[in-house]
Parts: structure tokens; C-alpha cells; sequence
């Protein structure tokens, strides 16, 4: 006989509970009814803030009514429990419905306390509670523009950037108590969190006691006990929650003085077949007024319910981390303890509006809690240390303030942590676990996601994980070699090295002598690139066709829709208007949409594989070479007009730049690499943003390396300054050289020098003061594949067997791939958006 | 499901010549009016046939991907051009953690030609 549990609320914790419930698999064993108050099923309260900041009601959802009923909960919406009769053990419903239980499950939550202020019933009063509040409010919003939040609680806060996101003209703050945050912050930390709100647009009023609410019919301002009057048209009431307990009131279960239903260390009622859970249980003398803790009642019903393990509700931890109108708020473990208890640390920086305070044990040993304000990244370690009671550093301010004055030490303190501490909270994995795995080979951080799970919640713990993978690694001796794959046991280095002394040419001859299996997509490519760097070989031929990564396989850059994208190399940025219609015809012809790219020339979207050897044809024939925009080699020199028409320009940058495009044209390197040159130090170029570029002196040249755009900017460092072209171009020989030769796979130069040891000082004695004694070498191999350049596109026009392999259909060469979709804009085409 | 079919219901379709399909690479044949990825794992001596369907982002693009094998099993597998999914060779199954599964069918080369069994 199955048994009938029934949930009285559909807030965030009652549908936790329902999803923790059928994660059990008890579907056999019980039948699920929840009521709910509200017209929608359970949604994410903690972040309504957000629905202002344009997230949806479908956003905010838990789960759809759909996935109720998918997993056999039925689901009554708009009709609240108002009844509870305990000896017939039956529920009525608001609209007279009448379930029996076996067992019941109050989930009611809370409400917004309003005190009885006069005036609290006028038009434009709020709670800050449901989507309905946050529908009323955004209304009348539109017709305000002061408004109020009594309350400078979290909650308070939270309805104040929901004020600010409503685009108010002035957002006010009114709070009781002399602090902002009075039960997480301390009084030094609230003046941080005031000046950094009243900075972002709030204006914070604080010892100020509302007596009456003021206005014909709707709000015009409010009174306080000081006499002051402030002029509003719109106030938020967020000023505390009240257990919503009057179903259990009205069933003669035991309820608090000041509200909540009283329950046991296992969430039962006074009645043991009535558990409450979330904001309407007192629990522990205590309302838990976060999600989390009313997560983990859940779990704990749940657990008694299905006879898993005999788990009870301990005092939770009520520390918290939140970003607060984008200031970081962190209080934990015991925030408030002060001298003589224990010794107190405290950090203070309002310049930069930092507050950190931590609490130690007298006898110095342990940490007892702290708060955070403006900076809370060490908030995880921290928290640890007072969860595991780890004996403190000799330096324990170290803790709060992280390392000075150095890179080192950054993940040393994870290792002091006992074993058992939880590292990922939302998977629930400790620090043994994790470093259990790494000694067991699963040593990089996607092993670890897969085999423990950590880190794939809310991510929080990465940086932690990270460390402790390290920490682990160093402290078994383990020197960390970056190897290829499984493939190849070497480091790009040392497989660099042994190709050109073998003297191998293709993949097939470094699998059979260097490496063993058959090879994947990560060695493939990584070879690949290292034989087109040492050799300079047509990449297509000798069976290293398919070795090569997706767009090198097919010379052309692979878009959205499997067409592919066309570029021809234009030196400079510079190109003749016989050219230019030469592009236009091609584009025309075959249908491309055409675009003008960041680096100074054309990109022809949207070409069928079959056709690329046709349009290439074309573009050879018109002198046009290829651009290598699919390679990890050489893209665009940009340039500035310079000084054949600029009157600021000291040298011919353009044709600086078409020099040293066309002697790098084709070289493959362990990543894409861009130069640009500037004509005068205005810099038009970017050329400061290139993983080398030239900017013209008085004198000569600067010549920068290392730097980048992309995912992370950073400015190239100057490495020679006032030299020749000549000098200029050996210098880059020697770099370029040095860089192909060591750095990882798919490194880009910014990131290669940020590793190299020594920095640009290394990078300049290599370069200039030739410390390796390599530079004759560099030079050499240079000239070597300068010589040995040739147009791949031109070599594929021009030969039957390589244009083959240019079609989709292998037995029907002709018809193009049907499943190739465009949608029309702006008088061209874009790829069809696909599956997402 | 195909691998299981039995002998009697399955048809083998001439897709192309041997030489057709690059060593150690793959290409598409329309056969049926299916997109069939074709293959040649010379390096194993073996052939292979999936759908040219990658099931990620929908596209037609399998054949045109990277082949090898991974594990102590040596499993042999494709990975997607577009984000590198990578799907096993024999059985079909995504490798890289996803929820994916792509048909796979049988191929025979006789006489220099490669037949696909649908």
C-alpha cells in the first residue's frame, strides 16, 4: 500500500523537498500532493532582484508544471492549505478540497513583516516578496521617482537595487538599527558598505525610526521619530519575515512565542506525522532565513521518509558570501565575538573600500569568524579554517589579507586542511576525496569533475580544487610535464626536437618512432603544426591531410552551418581597386556575404566546400594568395597610412607592414600570431596589441612583442628600441624562432612569455645579447622557411588529386549538402542559427 | 540499433571506390538520401560508417572530422570539427561526457569498392 505524503507550500524549499524526494526513486513506495499558494509553481526568490534586470518568470522557475507531472506529483496552484485536521489525518484546501495524509509536510515559508506603522495600507506601500510584488511594483514605478526601502537588512538591500534597476531617480535606505546589515556586519564594516552603496547611487539613513507613513490616499512621504519628513512617492516594506504558521496555529501544533512552527532535531511537529521545514520551522530556538539551511531540512525529511540513513538537523552554519549592488558582502562563523573573548584582526582600506576583520582564539591557535567587505576571495579558506578548527600560521593576517609580495603561496594553505573538509558544498566532496583521486591519476581538473563531481555546481570551489590538484602533485616530487595526449609522451618541446632530428615528414613516421596507438585529435593537429614549422611543406599531401585541424583540413574557415569562409591575403591592408571588384565579382558569383575584418581585409562567408577550389581559382588567377586565416600561422601585419599621405607619419609604415607580412606569410606556429605597424606614435595600428608590432620613432623603430586582444587583453612589452628595418626584421626572425620552438600547443605569445621564466629581461638576452647562443640558428631556419613559402590555395587549384578532395558528397560531387541553410539580412545571407 | 539487425534484413549500398576516402580520414556518401560518414581507418586496417549528422549543433560535418582512438581499449572514434564531441567508432556513443548517441553501419570493401550495410 503505498503511503501519501502531502506539501503545504510550493516555495523554493517545499519544491526542494519534492525534488530530493524523487531523486530517491520513491515513487513507488509514495504518492505526492502539493498545494501551493501562489499561480505558479515554486521559483527562485533569492534572486528576484533579477526579474528587474530582465530575467523571466521562466527564467526564475524551479521546474515547470510539467516536470510534476511527469514525475506523478500532483500539483494544486492558487489554493493554500486552511485547514489541518490531525485525528482524521485529512488536509482542506481553500477551495474545499479535502487529501488525506500519511504524512504532512509544512513548507509554508514566510511572509514580509510589516510593522504598524500608520499609513502602511496607502497605494504605493510594498512588500518585496512574490513576482505579484515585483508586477505591482515595476506599475507603479513607472509614475515614481523617490523611493524607500525600510529595512537595511539583506533583504532591504536586495529591494533597494531592485529600486535602482526600476530606474528611480533617488533610492533611499531607512534602517532601525545604527548599521546596515546589523546580523551579518559589524559597525566598521557597515560604514565600508555605506560608502561603497552611497557611491553606486543610494543614500542610506540610518538610527531612523518611521513613525507615520504620510499621503492622500497614496504615499507622499514619510515622518520619522527625529521629526525629519522625507519626501517619497514609492516605499518597499523589507524590514524582517514572519513564519507563515496559521495552519499550524489553527491545528494545535506547537508554534513559537514570536512565530514558527516548533519542530524536533528531525523536523517533526509535536505532532510526529507533521514535519516543517524552511522559513515556517523553529528550529533550534531559531528561524533560518536563508535557502540553504531550508535545503538541507529538506534533505533530512526526505531521508526519514525513504528509511536512507538516520540524519538529523544540525545548528546550521549561517555564514554567507553574497555580491551586494556588486560589492562583496562576507560574514562567517562567529562575526560579532570581541576582546577580551578573543584577539581581534581588523584590515581597513578606503581607498579601495576594503574591510576585513577576523576574530582568533586568545590562545591565537583557531579562527572564530570574521566578516569580509569589498573583497571576499579568501572567504572559502577562511571559512574552512573555522569550520575545521585548523590550527592558524604564525602570521594569521596572512589568511585575510593572501600572500604579499610574491606569487608563491597562493594554494599552500589548502594542504593545511584536514581531510575531511568539505571542499565542494554543493556535491558534498572533501579535500581527502579530491586528493585521493589525483594520487589514483586523475590529476587534471576535468578528470576530477568527472570521477568526483566537484566543481560542477556552482563552481565556487575551482580555484580550490585547482590548488589542491597542484599542491598534491608537488608534494608527491612530481615534476608537472605537460605531455601531448596519451599518444605521444613527450612535451611539444622535446617532440619539436626529436621530429627535426629524425627527421620526420609526416604524422604517420612520429606515431610509428616517437609515439604509439593510432592517434587522436589532439596529437594530430600538435604534430601537424610542429612538421609545418620545421619544414614548411604543403600541408595537404603525404596522407597529412587528415591530421590536419578542421580548417586547415580544407583551407577555409568552417562557419555555423558547414559552409565555409574565404580570405585572401591583402599585405598591409593594402589593395587595388582591380582587386577589390575582383572580391565583389567572386562574392556575387558564388553568393558570399562579405565583411570587412579587424585585421584589414575581406572575409567571403558562406562557401560550399565544393566550390572553394573554384573561388579560389578565380582569386589566384586575379593575384590574389591565401590568407591563412584558417591556420594557426601568420594573419594580418595591420597598418596605418604612414607617411606617404599622413602628415603626422614618420616612417612608410604600409610598406613596412607588406615587407613583413609577405616574408611571414604561411608560417605556422603554435598559435595564430598578428603584428601590425604604426606609422608614428600615435599609434593607428594597434600595433602596442599584436604579439608583435612596430610603432615608427624619430630614430627607427620600437619594436614590442607579446601582446594580445582577445580573451585577455594585454599590451605588448617593449623588447628594442630606435632600429634599423634590418635590425628589426632579425630580431623578429630570432623571436618568432624562439617561440615556435617551446611553447605549448595552441599558446599564443602573450601567454608563452607570461610563463616564461625571466620574463622579456629572458626574452631580450635570447633575442639581443644571444644567451642561448641560438640566434645564428634561428636566423638560419628562418631563411629556410621564408625560401621554401609557396601559396597552398594556388597549389590545390592547380592539382586534380587535391581538388577531389573538395566535395560533400564523395559519390556525388556535383550535389551540394542540402541540409546547408541561409536565412536573408540586410540585403545578404547569415548561416541559419542552429541548435542550441 | 543497426549493429544488431539481423543479416537478412540488412542491404549493403555501393557508396564509392576505395580510393575515395582519404587513409586515416573519412568523407560522405549520399546513400538512400542519408548522409553516410564513411571511414577508412587504414592505420587499424579497418572501415567504419556513422551518421554524418554531429547530434551537438546538428551539423553535417562527422566526415570531415579528426579519427583515432582513445583509452586502453584503444576504442577507436571521430571528433566533430566544430567543437570536437567526440563519438565512439564501434558502438556510436558520445566519449566526451555528453548525453549523445549516433548510428553507426556496418561497411565491406570488396574488389577495390566500399559498400555501406543500411
Amino acid at each position: 500500500m503505498k503511503k501519501k505524503i502531502v506539501v503545504v507550500g510550493n516555495g523554493m524549499v517545499g519544491y526542494k523537498f519534492c525534488e530530493k524526494l524523487i531523486a530517491k526513486d520513491a515513487a513507488q513506495e509514495f504518492d505526492l500532493v502539493v498545494f501551493g499558494e501562489e499561480i505558479r509553481p515554486a521559483y527562485d526568490r533569492v534572486h528576484l532582484s533579477a526579474y528587474f534586470a530582465g530575467k523571466t518568470v521562466e527564467d526564475l522557475t524551479m521546474a515547470p508544471a510539467s516536470w510534476y507531472a511527469e514525475n506523478g506529483i500532483t500539483l494544486h496552484l492558487s489554493d493554500p492549505i486552511v485547514d489541518i485536521d490531525r485525528d482524521a489525518k485529512t488536509v482542506r484546501s481553500h477551495h474545499g478540497l479535502v487529501e488525506a495524509y500519511d504524512y504532512l509536510v509544512l513548507a509554508t515559508g514566510s511572509a514580509a513583516f510589516v510593522p504598524p506603522i500608520p499609513g502602511v495600507e496607502k497605494d504605493g506601500v510594498f512588500v518585496y516578496r512574490t513576482i505579484e510584488d515585483l508586477d505591482m511594483m515595476q506599475n507603479h514605478a513607472k509614475k515614481a521617482k523617490k523611493g524607500a526601502v525600510i529595512g537595511g537588512g539583506l533583504l532591504g538591500l536586495e529591494a533597494a537595487k531592485a529600486l535602482l534597476d526600476l530606474g528611480l531617480e533617488e533610492t533611499h535606505v531607512i534602517e532601525f538599527a545604527p548599521r546596515l546589515m546589523p546580523r551579518q556586519v559589524d559597525d566598521a564594516g557597515s560604514k565600508m558598505l555605506q560608502t561603497k552603496l552611497e557611491e553606486l547611487g543610494l543614500k542610506i539613513h540610518l538610527n531612523k525610526n518611521t513613525q507615520e507613513i504620510r499621503g492622500n490616499g497614496a504615499i507622499s512621504s514619510m515622518l520619522f521619530a527625529d521629526g525629519v519628513e522625507l519626501e517619497v512617492d514609492m516605499l518597499v516594506i523589507s524590514a524582517g519575515i514572519k513564519p507563515r504558521d496559521e495552519v499550524a496555529r489553527i491545528a494545535g501544533l506547537e508554534v513559537g512565542v514570536r512565530g514558527g512552527v516548533i519542530v524536533n532535531d528531525y523536523l517533526q511537529t509535536s505532532d510526529p506525522n507533521i514535519y516543517a521545514i524552511g522559513e515556517c520551522a523553529l528550529a533550534h530556538h531559531m528561524i533560518y532565513g536563508l535557502v540553504a539551511p531550508g535545503y538541507e531540512m529538506a534533505d533530512v525529511v526526505v531521508n526519514q521518509l525513504v528509511k536512507d540513513k538516520d540524519k538529523s538537523f544540525k545548528p546550521f552554519d549561517m555564514s554567507t558570501k553574497l555580491k551586494l549592488i556588486g560589492v562583496d558582502v562576507a560574514s562567517f562563523g562567529d562575526a560579532f565575538i570581541q576582546e577580551p573573548n578573543c584577539q581581534t584582526i581588523v584590515y581597513e582600506n578606503s581607498a579601495k573600500g576594503i574591510y576585513k576583520r577576523i576574530n582568533i582564539s586568545n590562545d591565537g591557535k583557531y579562527l572564530l569568524g570574521g566578516i569580509l567587505i569589498g573583497d571576499a576571495e579568501q572567504y572559502n579558506m577562511l571559512l574552512q579554517n573555522v569550520k575545521n578548527q585548523t590550527v592558524l600560521p604564525p602570521d594569521p593576517e596572512d589568511l585575510m589579507l593572501g600572500a604579499r609580495g610574491g606569487k608563491e603561496e597562493s594554494g599552500a594553505g589548502v594542504m593545511a586542511l584536514p581531510d575531511d573538509a568539505s571542499i565542494c558544498s554543493c556535491e558534498a566532496i572533501s579535500k581527502g576525496q579530491i586528493c585521493g583521486e589525483v594520487l589514483a591519476g586523475n590529476n587534471t581538473l576535468d578528470a576530477i569533475k568527472k570521477c568526483t563531481k566537484a566543481g560542477t555546481g556552482c563552481g565556487g570551489c575551482v580555484p580550490m580544487v585547482k590548488d589542491l590538484i597542484n599542491e598534491t602533485m608537488k608534494s608527491q616530487g612530481v615534476y608537472i610535464r605537460n605531455i601531448i595526449c596519451e599518444h605521444f609522451e613527450y612535451t611539444r618541446q622535446e617532440l619539436f626536437d626529436l621530429v627535426k632530428i629524425k627527421g620526420y615528414k609526416t604524422y604517420e613516421e612520429a606515431l610509428d618512432g616517437l609515439g604509439h596507438g593510432d592517434g587522436c585529435e589532439t596529437c594530430k593537429p600538435a604534430v601537424a603544426s610542429i612538421l609545418a614549422s620545421l619544414w614548411n611543406e604543403m600541408i595537404l599531401v603525404k596522407g597529412n591531410d587528415t591530421v590536419q585541424d578542421s580548417n586547415d583540413r580544407y583551407l577555409a574557415n568552417i562557419q555555423k552551418n558547414g559552409t565555409y569562409s574565404v580570405v585572401p591575403r591583402i599585405p598591409g591592408g593594402e589593395i587595388t581597386p582591380d582587386k577589390l571588384i575582383v572580391i565583389g565579382q567572386v562574392a556575387l558569383k558564388y553568393g558570399l556575404y562579405t565583411k570587412i575584418t579587424g585585421g584589414q581585409r575581406i572575409d567571403l562567408f558562406g562557401a560550399h566546400v565544393s566550390d572553394l577550389p573554384a573561388i579560389w581559382e578565380e582569386l589566384v588567377n586575379a593575384g590574389f594568395e591565401s590568407g591563412h586565416a584558417y591556420g594557426k600561422a601568420l594573419r594580418t601585419v595591420k597598418s596605418c597610412v604612414g607617411s606617404t599621405w599622413c602628415r603626422f607619419g614618420l616612417h612608410d609604415s604600409v610598406s613596412f607592414a607588406i615587407e613583413i607580412e609577405e616574408r611571414y606569410r604561411g608560417l605556422r606556429a603554435p598559435h595564430k600570431f598578428k603584428s601590425a605597424v604604426s606609422g608614428c606614435t600615435r599609434e593607428c595600428a594597434e600595433a602596442q596589441s599584436k604579439d608583435f608590432g612596430i610603432i615608427a620613432t624619430e630614430k627607427g623603430w620600437n619594436l614590442y612583442v607579446c601582446g594580445n586582444g582577445g580573451v585577455k587583453p594585454q599590451h605588448a612589452l617593449l623588447l628594442a628600441s630606435d632600429i634599423d628595418s634590418e635590425t628589426c626584421i632579425k630580431y623578429i626572425d630570432r623571436f618568432l624562432m624562439f617561440y615556435i620552438k617551446t611553447a605549448e600547443p595552441l599558446t599564443r605569445t602573450a601567454t608563452w612569455l607570461n610563463k616564461l621564466d625571466g620574463g622579456i629581461d629572458y626574452l631580450k638576452a635570447v633575442v639581443i645579447d644571444d644567451v642561448l647562443g641560438l640566434n645564428k640558428q634561428f636566423e638560419d631556419e628562418m631563411n629556410m622557411l621564408v625560401e621554401a613559402y609557396r601559396c597552398e590555395w594556388k597549389e590545390v587549384v592547380t592539382n586534380p588529386e587535391l581538388r577531389k578532395r573538395f566535395t560533400h558528397f564523395v559519390n556525388a560531387p556535383h550535389i551540394k549538402d542540402p541540409n546547408v541553410k541561409f536565412e536573408p539580412m540586410r540585403d545578404q545571407i547569415k548561416a541559419a542559427e542552429w541548435v542550441k | 540499433m543497426s549493429n544488431i539487425l539481423a543479416e537478412d534484413t540488412l542491404v549493403w549500398h555501393l557508396a564509392c571506390s576505395e580510393a575515395d576516402i582519404p587513409e586515416n580520414g573519412g568523407a560522405c556518401a549520399l546513400i538512400k538520401g542519408e548522409q553516410i560518414a564513411i571511414y577508412n581507418f587504414k592505420r587499424r586496417g579497418e572501415w567504419f560508417a556513422t551518421q554524418n549528422l554531429c547530434p551537438h549543433r546538428q551539423q553535417m560535418a562527422l566526415s570531415r572530422g579528426m579519427i583515432g582512438s582513445t583509452g586502453e581499449e584503444q576504442e577507436p572514434k571521430v571528433a566533430c570539427p566544430f567543437h570536437k564531441k567526440t563519438f565512439s567508432l564501434k558502438t556510436g556513443a558520445c566519449l566526451s561526457g555528453d548525453d549523445y548517441q549516433i548510428q553507426t553501419y556496418p561497411v565491406k570493401v570488396e574488389n577495390g569498392m566500399v559498400y555501406v550495410g543500411l
